[in-house]
């Protein structure tokens, strides 16, 4: 069953309707219905068009977050070869919301790293909603120092709310966990790719975002605080979300404006809920191309390049 | 580096002497108790009935770091301001605005070069008093600088924490600052300097998930409020009663998250051998009778 969103409201309408018509000409009515269904669908996908060219801020946080949206571990599946999970953060904890290990991206072999969500009740409990702990991020350092060992390039897939706020997480040093981490990310002497695939939710993202490029789906979104949470604080008013999302600038769109984000891959029409395989693969295709500049580069100068590019963010004008 | 002299700078020297009424009384935040403001101010703001640490701003933490209050001040690097013309119930550029005439600052980090027991230093010192210490591209940038002056002056790196997080009007900007301000703390780290971080009440979100957490040795005032997610967030989410001393400087003490939890009658003579025994330099003379 897939699961429409407010705005496309009107596609679900047309589409119901198509499903209604091929089930009746089943149901052997008789009528031509071929013409009908014609007409319908391409009415439908010139709504879908119009509404996905033009999605304002506050509608691409859902199409961000939506259900449906592949998730990590739809991108390892599809993209990888060999993938060998590996577990633990070695000081006495596993984190489901973080996964990841060694595999073989078109040929070349790598370590990815993923914040995973789930997709049904019991994944989503298993992954903790993409939710983090110290040991998420504890498991990640330890990753990334694997990849740096073997001058193996790290590809990371983020989808997170955000760092799990929870008293275990506090008690463990989640602050110190995701500091660490980011500073693991930073030091790594191997090409370093972050993909923002959904929600790149504030530290909890940055933790696994500080590589040397990094990309975002046409409609994945990267926010220092989710827009409902800005609109309680700035504005007093969690009804003020979408005018939050519009200020925050956290669109891949505003992002790569503001150079903060090195390159945008499209969605197919619709998102990639509606075509996962399609986003799946041109995110695998956008990888790729980036991949290849980075990896004759030595680590020493891939290093001394990523602390340049972080450093010189927001100190012009623009 | 040229830009590097253009803001060493001296701008303001330490010991400006605030002249204090004989006979002006407070009250303590914590236990309500009267006290003289002159008594307070010599305490550097502790009570002297509970031992609360009050609020201390910029300028009281470097009067008491360095030695005999002495030190120099450096003018903040310039970096564009509101970079997304961000205005929520009120225009970003009008909270700057506030905050600079309020705090007598420039940004919510303030930045200075001295003598801690004898050996060179740099301190930072964020203010809460400027828009709750908040980390933007500036105070990122300011961060950034005084990283590279100790570097430059082979100066141990003592910052004071205190912040509500990111600076929200700025976007991924200053969620940003969390990578640019641990690429600081890399560059001392790669020169081997010490790095002392002293986290003071409250110190929370991107600010405590970045160079807050990353110093060769952690110590905290007592009692100070040290979170990523603050109580309250985490109140609504688990639903469950917190545990006692939660997020407090010695419940993270006691879960291997701070080296020592230090009283400020104690902070300058604890730095100070500190930086000395992290140097390898001589003890002076007041360090070898402690
Ligand atoms: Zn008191």
């Amino acid at each position: 069953m897939r699961q429409y969103l407010d705005f496309e409201k009107p596609v679900a309408e047309l589409e119901n309707k198509i499903a209604e018509l091929r089930q009746m000409a089943k149901d052997g009515e008789g009528i031509n219905i071929a013409d009908e269904i014609g007409k319908l669908s391409d009415k439908a996908e010139k709504q879908l068009r119009a509404a996905y060219t033009k999605l304002t801020p506050w509608q691409k946080v859902s199409v961000a977050r939506h259900a449906q949206r592949p998730r990590a571990l739809d991108y390892f599946k599809a993209l990888l070869e060999e993938y060998t999970p590996l577990a633990g953060d070695r000081l006495g904890h596993d984190d489901q919301a973080v996964v990841g290990g060694l595999a073989r991206f078109r040929g070349q072999a790598v370590v990815v790293i993923g914040t995973e969500r789930g997709f049904d009740m019991e994944s989503r409990l298993r992954h903790n909603f993409g939710m983090p702990k110290p040991e998420g991020y504890r498991k990640a350092q330890r990753l990334v120092e694997l990849a740096g060992r073997f001058g193996l390039p790290i590809l990371t897939f983020i989808d997170t709310s955000g760092a799990w706020p929870g008293i275990d997480a506090e008690q463990r040093g989640q602050a110190q966990a995701i500091a660490r981490s980011t500073d693991c990310c930073l030091r790594a002497p191997v090409p370093f790719i972050a993909t923002i695939i959904g929600e790149g939710g504030s530290g909890g993202a940055v933790a696994l975002g500080a590589g040397d490029r990094v990309l975002m789906l046409e409609h994945s979104i990267y926010s220092v605080i989710a827009p409902e949470g800005a609109a309680s604080i700035l504005w007093r008013d969690p009804k003020q979300a979408s005018t939050a999302a519009e200020a925050l600038k956290l669109t891949a769109q505003d992002l790569l404006k503001l150079k903060l984000i090195d390159r945008i891959i499209p969605e197919p029409i619709g998102g990639a809920q509606r075509f996962p395989s399609e986003a799946i693969a041109s995110v695998g295709d956008a990888i790729d191309e980036v991949l290849k500049e980075l990896l004759p580069l030595d680590g020493e100068n891939l290093v001394a390049k990523r602390r340049e590019k972080f450093l010189a963010m927001g100190r012009d004008a623009l | 580096m040229s830009w590097l002299t253009e803001y060493v700078r001296p701008k303001i020297r330490g010991l400006l002497q605030r002249e204090v009424p004989e006979n002006l009384w407070t009250s303590c935040d914590s236990c309500s108790q009267m006290i003289l403001i002159k008594d307070l101010e010599r305490a550097q703001k502790v009570c002297p009935h509970c031992g609360h640490h009050g609020k201390a701003n910029a300028t009281e933490r470097l009067d008491w770091t360095f030695d005999g209050g002495h030190y120099t001040r450096i003018e903040l690097p310039k970096v564009p301001t509101d970079p997304l013309g961000f205005r929520d119930q009120k225009k970003y550029v009008d909270r700057l605005k506030d905050a600079k005439a309020k705090s007598h600052l420039d940004e919510s980090l303030a930045v200075a070069h001295g003598k801690i027991g004898g050996r060179d230093a740099v301190v930072a010192v964020m203010a809460y008093e400027f828009m709750a210490g908040t980390m933007g591209t500036a105070m990122g940038e300011a961060f950034v600088a005084a990283c590279r002056l100790a570097v430059l002056q082979k100066a141990a790196l003592v910052i004071y924490t205190a912040s509500g997080g990111a600076r929200m009007q700025e976007g991924v900007l200053s969620l940003m600052q969390m990578p640019r301000t641990t690429i600081g703390v890399e560059m001392l780290k790669d020169a081997g300097l010490p790095y002392i971080v002293v986290l003071t009440n409250p110190t929370t979100g991107g600010v405590s998930a970045s160079f807050a957490m990353l110093g060769d040795v952690q110590l905290a005032e007592p009692e100070a409020l040290i979170a990523f997610t603050g109580p309250r967030v985490i109140q609504d989410t688990v639903r469950e009663k917190l545990p006692e001393g939660f997020q407090r400087s010695e419940y993270l003490r006691d879960h291997g998250m701070v080296d020592m939890v230090v009283a400020r009658s104690e902070m300058h003579e604890t730095l100070a051998r500190l930086i000395g025994l992290m140097t390898n330099s001589p003890a002076t003379a007041s360090e070898a009778a402690a």
